[in-house]
């Protein structure tokens, strides 16, 4: 008896999704059509034929180089470079996907640790506020295409290569949601909260420990699933114009290079899966800290009223 | 001579010894005199309540002698000490409006923070948490999260939490202020029979005429625009008292010269 609400309440969940994802099918094809069609008429033309209407409709969905790919088009190619491709072959998905992913991680995991660093400097002082919170506001408005392939160039005549440099750029993207979530969430505490720590003459140390850190968590792991999501923008953009030669970047460019656009929506719909699981995990990570904290009281007041 | 012993009678009896104390905040639109020209001695083991219209001062008087705020002008002491040393010293516990309760810490951790905080080893704190939860009446709860208490509980936790220090001086401002009035009785009983127990010091503020009466030994009547003192009341009525005390004319009469206090006190043409 009891499961039964949670069970209508997760079809209730679905159910938009669902509709949402078929609402969007639904358009893809019919944009394709329309965006193919032009190319199915030329050739037509050119052949001096006149094929039926439905005939050149159903040619659109399978062009070689489509304006726009139908989904079924997208989702074969995804299969054919991944399950259907050896992991170490330079045509996997899979391989470029990791390949991107590990700078991604790598750039995300320097971009949450120097965040959360550059908000505790902020908090704990004031002229840092004032001097530092334009600049790093400032970081974000330079367009991130312009500046990648400096940081190359600049981190290769250090010599550094490789990971680090791609993984420098992620972190640039994603270390600013991390601070702007961070200073709200060291500054969060309620006002008796910090009165109460200040009845004990307790020492800066322990109210960063014992207060300000547990308060900031929750307010940490929403930053931190903006921050994912955009260290993988971050590693793709750049393999963009660096030349690279793996990556989910080096993917979409040498697609763009040769017209493969059924290989460069492949791409780009594996990046948009890769990053909705990493926001999927981040969430969960913070779920779990927020039970480990006694903080989930949703699922507990509801266990508990039955 | 007779200064230096005055001085010493004070320290072995006074415990906050205040004297033409005055507070301003600079706002935009001129200076706000929260407090001004208060005098005040409070002794080892009174029970003394501030009670006052909203924008008296009573809890900025509380927070001064917490060191929470500092007074502009005049002398303070707690302890024969400045509000800052005694702070440092540890002299008191402070039971907020709002229980100000960690969310993410259990009622005995809650109870053991300042405990932690004040570096003692653990089989103290384990100690110390068990007797004060007892104290306050919540003994098998010490797992539970603040969320899964009612609020009058919530509130006791938070005295634990006070207690838990082993201050003589107790503050406590409005702490029954959000709870329903049963469960205040029913708190009010126990905090006098807690004072009688341990004979502390106890600074009360309050709104409730009939809770200021009921528990204090003397009762400091308030009034805003600027804050200050308008009567001290000392009570008559003993020691040991339950709530049925309530009924008696000696309370009553109590109750209505603090009543008329509060009166002459308030401009009422100031209020919409």
């Amino acid at each position: 008896m009891s499961k039964t609400p949670a069970k209508v309440g997760r079809a209730a969940a679905w159910l938009p999704v669902a509709t949402v994802v078929f609402g969007i099918l639904l358009l893809w094809y019919v944009f394709a059509v329309v965006l193919n069609l032009p190319w199915e008429k030329s050739v037509a033309t050119r052949a001096g034929t006149s094929p039926a209407m439905m005939s050149m409709v159903e040619n659109t969905m399978r062009q070689e180089r489509p304006v726009l790919p139908a989904p079924h088009q997208v989702v074969e190619e995804i299969i054919n470079t991944t399950v259907k491709k050896k992991i170490t072959s330079k045509r996997s998905l899979v391989f470029h996907a990791g390949i991107t992913l590990s700078s991604s991680m790598l750039g995300f995991a320097m971009g949450t640790l120097l965040g959360i660093l550059l908000a505790i400097a902020i908090v704990y002082n004031r002229a840092l506020n004032k001097s530092l919170m334009p600049w790093i506001i400032a970081s974000q408005t330079i367009p991130i295409l312009a500046i990648a392939p400096m940081i190359i160039v600049v981190l290769n005549a250090v010599g550094i290569q490789g990971l680090l440099p791609k993984a420098f750029i992620s972190m640039y993207l994603s270390f600013f949601p991390v601070v702007v979530g961070m200073v709200k969430g060291l500054n969060s505490p309620d006002r008796s909260h910090v009165d109460l720590m200040h009845t004990y003459s307790a020492s800066p140390f322990q109210t960063f420990f014992k207060l300000r850190l547990p308060t900031s968590l929750p307010y940490l792991f929403t930053s931190m699933k903006v921050a994912v999501a955009i260290s993988l923008v971050g590693a793709i953009v750049a393999e963009l114009p660096t030349g690279a030669v793996a990556g989910l970047g080096a993917r979409l460019l040498a697609g763009s290079y040769y017209g493969q656009t059924i290989q460069i929506w492949s791409a780009l719909v594996v990046a948009s899966v890769l990053a909705a699981l990493l926001v999927m995990i981040v969430d969960l990570l913070g779920r779990w800290v927020n039970r480990r904290m006694g903080l989930a009281r949703n699922d507990n007041a509801a266990a508990g009223a039955h | 001579m007779y200064e230096a012993l005055t001085t010493q009678e004070n320290q072995a009896s006074a415990v906050i010894d205040i004297a033409q104390l005055s507070l301003t905040f600079p706002t935009s639109d001129g200076d706000v005199h929260a407090l001004s020209d208060i005098n005040l001695l409070i002794n080892q083991g009174d029970f003394v309540s501030f009670i006052g219209p909203s924008g008296c001062g009573k809890t900025t008087l509380l927070r001064v002698i917490a060191d929470l705020e500092r007074a502009t002008a005049g002398s303070i002491q707690v302890n024969g000490l400045s509000p800052a040393e005694a702070r440092l010293a540890r002299a008191y516990g402070y039971v907020f409006q709002a229980a100000a309760l960690y969310p993410w810490r259990t009622i005995a951790r809650n109870v053991a923070l300042p405990l932690e905080i004040m570096g003692l080893n653990s089989r103290d704190i384990e100690q110390r948490v068990r007797h004060n939860l007892e104290l306050v009446n919540l003994s098998g709860f010490e797992k539970k999260y603040p969320w899964q208490l009612s609020g009058g509980m919530q509130q006791r936790a938070s005295i634990a939490r006070a207690l838990a220090v082993e201050p003589d001086l107790l503050l406590m401002d409005e702490p029954f202020g959000a709870l329903d009035e049963i469960v205040r009785d029913h708190l009010n009983e126990q905090l006098l029979q807690l004072w009688a127990k341990t004979n502390k010091t106890v600074v009360f503020v309050t709104h409730s005429i009939p809770e200021a009466v009921y528990l204090s030994s003397r009762i400091v009547v308030m009034s805003p625009r600027p804050g200050r003192i308008h009567d001290i009341i000392d009570s008559d009525l003993p020691r040991e008292r339950d709530l049925s005390i309530r009924e008696t004319p000696e309370f009553l009469a109590l109750a209505n010269r603090v009543r008329d206090g509060l009166r002459a006190g308030h401009s009422y043409d100031e209020v919409a």
